[in-house]
């Protein structure tokens, strides 16, 4: 009975549970889901994280490179993020060139490791002019379950804190660079920055880290990127219901604590495995 | 037809809560102005221009939609962002999904279930404030198109300079040389915030002063609105 309400009328199937002030999962409206996080999951990689969020499962892999760096910025390295939403994750997309979806969440990653400084890309480039690291982050999502871009943003940052760069040479005479696999060096991350996703329903009621369901139903999304300072690093609201100042300045706060929540959590991981 | 910000002079609207106060005269937006019904063969389109930014927009639907892309209780609205040179990139499908969902939330697409509705946004100078000035194009292109919407909106950037000073409607120079960026989309029925798309780090009350300066520049777009359709619907004596 309960799953032909759900699928003859979504929206009434979660006003009913809404009213009761709890969600179809179980959670309340302001609960986040039980969050995993799992580094070093793939040995070939420089780097490499899997996180889970409630189902949404999302895995990062950090591929360092020898690159020259760009003649505008001679002394900086590169950090190209890349999401992939495969259609093995979820059957709202197809095999072929990267949606839309998949774009604006690469460009959003991109967005969030410039506007955070989490990363110096000085701290990249091995010889100015002349050699440099490029790192490519590719983030695939296995599992989509909703909220993308937290899961995502959590993956990149645990993922980067478990890179390690091995150490290069450039030799005087001949130019070439020399890299020695046996050294090893983490890479220093200034800022860790957390997204918090929150979805408005019916232009009223707020949820947090939305599932699947939710987010489509829902009639707005945003995503509040908070440091470790309390300093915002991105407010990322695509459209949707409009908001006032005060509505804001309350996801803010809820974003600052979940920021410290998962701070925690990424330090207890990377101490378990040194 | 071009209106200076000058002309305006309006109460400024007053916020509630935390937020400050702003006197119109620390709000500076630059010259804009808009031409609409400028292209023969769209439903709609307007050119807008803030300062030397300058971007055109047309509005084709109601149309037939391809199957793959309907949806059975309202439009399916696509927005396509063309930049001045080359294909657009990952930063253009940002825009356009941030333009889109805007539009979306102010359409009213379910009197128009099973069609398609497109907007296609053309670069044609930039000059910074690319962004805001794309929705107000495309505001200004869905209105001249008839299409119904439940509110209008506007696209306001502001950037904050190093020094801590906020500046509306930044010019390319000035957006290169802020540590943050905001825009945002307002709606005309409470001057509330439709959309934000941020760059740089920034604290919290500066984000509130930067949206209630971004309210007090959204009514002299809104009174622009209002006053270009005014002159357009009225009968010349």
């Amino acid at each position: 009975m309960a799953a032909g309400f759900k699928t003859a009328d979504p929206l009434e199937y979660h006003r009913s549970f809404l009213k009761e002030n709890c969600r179809p999962d179980g959670r309340e409206l302001h609960e986040f889901r039980t969050t995993t996080v799992n580094i070093g999951s793939i040995s070939t990689a420089d780097g490499s994280a899997l996180v889970k969020l409630g189902n949404t499962t999302v895995i990062c892999g950090v591929k360092a490179e020898l690159a020259n760096p760009s003649v505008e910025a001679t002394g900086k390295g590169f950090i190209v993020p890349n999401v992939d939403l495969p259609p093995l994750c979820s059957s709202q997309f197809r095999p072929g060139p990267p949606g839309e979806q998949a774009q604006a969440a690469s460009q959003f990653m991109a967005d969030i490791i410039e506007s955070s400084e989490m990363l110096q890309m000085e701290d990249l480039c091995i010889e100015r002019g002349k050699l440099c690291w490029s790192l490519y982050c590719d983030l695939i999502c296995l599992d989509y379950d909703g909220n993308l871009l937290d899961a995502c943003a959590l993956t990149m940052l645990a993922a980067l804190k478990n890179t390690r760069l091995p150490k290069v040479r450039v030799n005087g005479e001949t130019g070439a660079p020399e890299v020695d696999l046996g050294k090893r060096r983490g890479l220093k991350i200034r800022r860790h920055p957390v997204a918090a996703s929150f979805c408005i329903f019916d232009d009223s009621v707020l949820l947090v880290d939305p599932a699947a369901e939710e987010e489509q139903l829902a009639t707005a999304r945003l995503t509040v990127v908070t440091d470790e300072e309390g300093r915002l690093c991105g407010v990322h609201k695509p459209g949707g219901t409009p908001l006032s100042g005060e509505r804001l300045q309350e996801l803010i706060g809820r974003a600052t604590v979940r920021q410290k929540e998962i701070h925690r959590l990424i330090d207890k991981v990377i101490k378990s495995i040194v | 037809m071009i209106m200076s910000d000058a002309i305006f002079s309006r109460p400024t609207h007053t916020f509630d809560g935390m937020m400050e106060e702003c006197s119109p005269s620390t709000v500076s937006i630059r010259e804009f102005g808009c031409e609409q019904n400028l292209l023969s063969r769209s439903d709609g389109s307007a050119s807008f221009i803030q300062g030397n930014t300058s971007v055109l927009a047309a509005v084709y639907g109601p149309a037939e939609v391809k199957v793959s892309k309907e949806i059975y209780d309202r439009a399916t609205l696509e927005v396509i962002i063309q930049p001045k040179v080359g294909l657009p990139s990952v930063k253009e499908r940002a825009q356009e999904q941030c333009v889109r969902e805007t539009c979306e939330a102010s359409l009213l697409l379910s009197l128009h279930p099973r069609s398609s509705l497109t907007l296609v946004l053309q670069e044609l100078h930039n000059d910074g404030s690319l962004l805001s000035c794309f929705l107000n194009a495309g505001c200004m292109a869905m209105m001249d198109a008839g299409l119904p919407m439940s509110c209008l909106f506007c696209g306001v950037t502001c950037a904050i300079h190093t020094d801590g000073t906020i500046i509306t409607d930044p010019t390319a120079a000035q957006e290169a040389e802020s540590r943050a960026l905001m825009t945002f989309a307002i709606d005309s029925k409470e001057h509330q915030v439709m959309m934000t798309s941020t760059k740089g780090s920034f604290s919290v009350q500066e984000m509130q002063q930067c949206i209630a300066v971004s309210q007090a520049a959204s009514e002299k777009i809104f009174s622009f609105h209002r006053e270009s359709l005014r002159r357009r619907y009225s009968k010349s004596v």
